[in-house]
């Protein structure tokens, strides 16, 4: 879309973000030119964030049925089935460019924003997760201010609201510096019977504005997020939005006593593009049209034109489709809780949409023409860096000699050191159902009142797809799955998070289409449809260029009963240390490789999905059956770092001995897929072993945990490291405070 | 025998105070509404944590001055058993039913964590199901626990017995090292003078449902229970 870059400021749809192509096809859909208040809603409903532009002919690859699955992508957010009638509904959603200009609102407001998706389906948010990428922390100045107020913006805004923090990741590189990623995750709780719609049915039904009052804050959000962020954005500091837990918290309670009463057809979040999009998404759904006063919208800010409130993201409000005749009853609940709940407009059978002032009419457009955003599907090259590192060789590098200090290194390195600096400024037990706290490979949360729980993870690895799109992609879909499977929760879906550069460069949209192959390719193969999700893209800025491409996997897993829950640590001394999976001479794309060697390099490690769904489906069955003490998945840093993550947690020690004729980095830190860290006693560890065997699996008793001392492991008679836990517990604990103290 | 959970806007631990009373307890319980001011039939009232009224001015300023607390210190100068939890304790602290304030804590961050405590005073109606020494874990999550009171008031507190829990390591060493927040002498939990309201920065609640891995706080909540059981027998 090079017109887009013509240069020809003065025509104002150019302006407004649109291409003069997209100004044809909209004049064409209206049959006249528009005015300025009917181009700000066709700029802001086809902008790449509302309009899904580039990702939408992406999507089709997608699976998103499945047995359990109630409610699939294009509502607010996707529901699945947890037995017993009762379902989960979950979403995640990005607020990367809000938190590079604003950390600490920006990440606030996008905790605020994925918990009203979450609220407009009619469920309570029961958990929120997280999933951050910045730049090296050792690095002072903006990168570490950019992680503390992002941190504090999260602990903030969901500390208030009540919504406990249960989880997520936080990971480094440089190449997220100039454009941090905060991609905020909310699961919500509800009977099957008590699902919502964003829905406009019944003529003549109100349009009901609730909870906070309108301003200029957010304004153009949607559009701002849909293009790159420019060095001198200063202007763009009005699409920030100011977040309010506390009205947010009383929405919540608001919402759900409306909802107990049958006054509501219909319920959407106000996120981008405010009154609009959510307007727009529900007349649309029903094959309605609506007609709103702009006039009658609560307002904070005088003399705002009607464009300005149909388009403000001012935080906290929602739109409720209520049954006419029932506006007083809804006002009335909201007023307990000191909130207002106004009817704007309502419900049309003309399939227009209509914005008045005062009763004038200010704009009019057909509400299909603003949900049929055009779509492009553009070049696609491949990246040219991946010739040089795909002929990566691992002779390339030198091993070190002292292993040992390899390992407390990895330990301390900021993707894999312990992150409690960060999730202890998180209350992540409020709501009293954390079964597993973060920090483990997945949180579960107790369903109350039942005997089962649910399992939830938010997992990416850029420097994977950057290294190989779509094997990278598929192999983070494997580490969730793996991560619940661990964790005794069986996988049921997912929502993705495409965090990307500029689609408009054909290597990047390259990135997003291999990525969007792979994460497809996994899910089918490990039964995970995707629910839903949010495209982030124009991820780059001048100085530091683009992202790596980056999705972001939210999943979650049913615990059938709470007797599987099961967690990484050592539990006896004296238990076996069982290896399930093979360990190849793989050194590529490794936190190792990159951590020690100061090198992104090679290709991902091998991936069969269908032996990974064997193993998979091998390692809950044996926890079911309760043979399994401990249970870790394989991932960064490889055999040697999930062992010692099990000796730490545990407090315990362990001696194995492998026998691989292979390089000891490889083995020691290399990160083979499909690969799980297992303990038991002895009598379940021989069921273990042949239960695998049964299913063709690799199944190796590598050693024993010891008391609590040294980290002991050998390869054919050679000793490769030998270390103290207390060593690696220090380098683990006490990493990332060193890293947010260094002065570099 | 009725429990109540007051609920202010901003209440966040509501719903989990009254999962204590009526799960783990088995006791009737409901809701009081910040905007009553007759409080019913209710033997104790529990203030519960979160963030009333967004925390706005200063933790517990704004729900202090609300409709229901005037009928909760009538409550309590009746002798009726109060606790207030986090959020609870400030409000408490706020509306002088409790001495000190509970500042900033000296991190300057919010802090949650499993938290071990020492029961500092076993003979009270809300800790009589311990001893004096035992160390339990509940967890704490708060931003501003740090309480301060002038020193001869503290003096007098603790030579009253009016000390019930302190911050401790999990050996029970009570020490600047195992203090999570700056409070004063490591306190974590007081009770006024007569010996019927307490606060307690701690959750009791959160640590009352052995399905989450801590069962400690549910001393709280029979203590209370056998205190009220004993007076009405009585």
């Amino acid at each position: 879309m090079s017109e887009k870059k013509a240069g020809m400021e003065e025509k104002i749809w150019i302006k407004a973000g649109l291409t003069d192509s997209e100004y044809e096809l909209l004049t064409k859909h209206m049959g006249r030119e528009p005015n300025t208040v009917e181009l700000a809603l066709y700029a802001q409903m086809w902008s790449e964030h509302c309009g899904y532009t580039h990702t939408r002919p992406l999507f089709k690859h997608f699976l998103t049925t499945g047995p359990r699955i109630v409610q699939g992508p294009g509502e607010n957010a996707g529901i699945v089935d947890i037995d017993d009638d009762e379902v989960i509904t979950f979403k995640l959603e990005s607020h990367n460019h809000p938190s590079a200009i604003a950390p600490f609102q920006g990440a606030a407001t996008g905790v605020g924003g994925i918990i009203r998706d979450i609220l407009a389906m009619g469920a309570y948010p029961i958990a929120s997760l997280n999933s951050l990428h910045f730049g090296h922390p050792g690095e002072k100045g903006h990168t570490r201010w950019l992680i503390s107020e992002v941190i504090h913006g999260i602990g903030e805004y969901g500390n208030c609201v009540g919504v406990p923090t249960v989880g997520g990741e936080v990971r480094f590189s440089n190449a997220y510096k100039g454009n941090p990623l905060v991609n905020a995750m909310c699961v919500g709780f509800m009977k099957k019977s008590e699902i919502k719609k964003a829905i406009a049915t019944g003529v003549g039904n109100s349009l009901m504005i609730v909870g906070n009052l309108t301003g200029r804050d957010g304004m153009g959000g949607a559009s701002f997020a849909s293009k790159d962020l420019e060095e001198e954005n200063d202007e763009d500091r009005g699409a920030i939005q100011v977040g309010d837990p506390f009205m947010e918290k009383l929405l919540i309670e608001a919402c759900l006593e409306v909802f107990e009463e049958d006054y509501v057809v219909g319920v959407q979040d106000m996120g981008a593009a405010g009154i609009l999009s959510s307007s727009v998404e529900t007349a649309s759904k029903a094959g309605n049209g609506v007609e709103i006063d702009v006039a009658l919208v609560p307002k904070r800010e005088e003399a705002m034109r009607p464009e300005e409130v149909m388009i403000s993201e001012s935080q906290e409000r929602m739109l409720l489709i209520v049954k006419k005749g029932m506006e007083d009853k809804v006002n009335k609940i909201f007023h307990k809780w000191d909130l207002h709940a106004v009817v704007i407009g309502h419900v049309t059978e003309d399939g227009i949409y209509r914005v008045l002032e005062d009763g004038v009419t200010v704009g009019e457009v057909p509400v299909w023409s603003l949900m049929d955003a055009p779509t492009y599907i553009l070049d696609a090259v491949e990246p040219p860096h991946l010739k040089e590192t795909m002929a990566f060789k691992n002779e390339q590098v030198t091993q070190p000699s002292d292993l040992n200090e390899v390992l407390v290194r990895l330990l301390g390195a900021p993707d894999i050191c312990s992150k409690e600096w960060v999730y202890r400024q998180y209350d992540h037990r409020v709501q009293m159902n954390t079964v597993v706290k973060p920090g483990s490979d997945a949180a579960i949360l107790r369903i109350k009142g039942r005997d089962k729980g649910i399992g939830i993870t938010m997992d990416s690895n850029g420097r994977y797809c950057y290294l190989n799109p779509r094997r990278g992609a598929q192999s983070i879909v494997a580490e969730s799955a793996r991560n619940q499977v661990v964790s005794g929760a069986e996988p049921i879906a997912i929502t993705d998070g495409l965090n990307f550069g500029n689609p408009e460069k054909p290597e990047v949209y390259y990135q997003l289409e291999q990525s969007i192959i792979g994460i497809s390719e996994a899910c089918r193969a490990l039964d995970t449809p995707v629910i839903g999700g949010n495209a982030s893209l124009y991820n780059q800025t001048p100085e530091f260029g683009s992202i790596y491409p980056t999705p972001i996997i939210g999943m979650t897993g049913l615990v059938k009963s709470l007797d599987h829950v099961m967690t990484m640590e050592f539990k006896n001394e004296g238990d076996f240390v069982i290896l399930i999976g093979e360990t190849k001479e793989e050194l590529g794309a490794s936190e190792y490789l990159d951590v020690i060697h100061n090198l992104v390099s090679g290709d991902v490690p091998e991936l069969d999905l269908a032996l990974e769904r064997k193993a998979q489906d091998y390692v809950l069955d044996i926890i079911r059956q309760g043979l399994v003490k401990s249970a870790h998945d394989l991932g960064d840093g490889g055999l040697a770092v999930a062992l010692a993550e099990s000796c730490i947690a545990g407090e315990l020690g362990a001696n194995v001995s492998l026998d691989l004729d292979m390089r000891a980095d490889a083995l020691l830190f290399g990160e083979s897929q499909t690969r799980f860290l297992l303990s038991a006693d002895e009598t379940s560890t021989d069921k273990i072993v042949e239960l695998a065997a049964q299913q063709g699996l690799e199944a190796a008793v590598i050693g024993k945990v010891t008391q609590l001392q040294n980290i002991i492991i050998h390869n054919m008679d050679e000793k490769l490291i030998d270390i103290s836990v207390g060593n690696c517990q220090e380098a683990f604990a006490t990493g990332f405070d060193k890293l947010m103290k260094t002065d570099s | 025998m009725n429990w109540g959970v007051l609920l202010f806007p901003g209440s966040n631990c509501a719903e989990d105070c009254f999962h204590a009373v009526d799960k783990i307890l088995g006791k009737p319980v409901k809701y009081l509404w910040h905007k009553d001011t007759d409080l019913g039939d209710v033997d104790a009232i529990i203030i519960p944590g979160g963030f009333s009224y967004g925390d706005h001015l200063r933790p517990g300023a704004i729900a202090h001055l609300s409709p229901a607390m005037t009928a909760v210190k009538e409550f309590a100068s009746n002798g009726g058993l109060v606790i207030g939890v986090c959020n609870g304790f400030q409000i408490l602290t706020e509306s002088r039913m409790l001495p000190g304030s509970l500042l900033q804590n000296r991190g300057l961050k919010f802090l949650c964590q499993d938290q071990s405590l020492k029961v500092d005073n076993s003979d009270t109606p809300f800790t009589s199901e311990y001893d004096s020494g035992d160390v339990v874990v509940f967890p704490i999550a708060h931003n501003e626990g740090n309480y301060y009171a002038a020193p001869d008031t503290i003096a007098e507190m603790e030579a009253n017995g009016q000390i019930l829990f302190r911050y401790c390591s999990p050996e029970g060493e009570v020490s600047e090292e195992t203090n999570p927040n700056g409070s004063i002498n490591s306190i974590a939990g007081i009770i006024n003078r007569t010996g019927n309201v307490v606060g307690m920065m701690p959750h009791p609640e959160r640590s009352a449902d052995g399905v989450l891995g801590l069962s400690d706080g549910k001393g709280v909540f029979v203590s209370m229970l056998n205190h009220l059981e004993a007076q009405n027998d009585s």
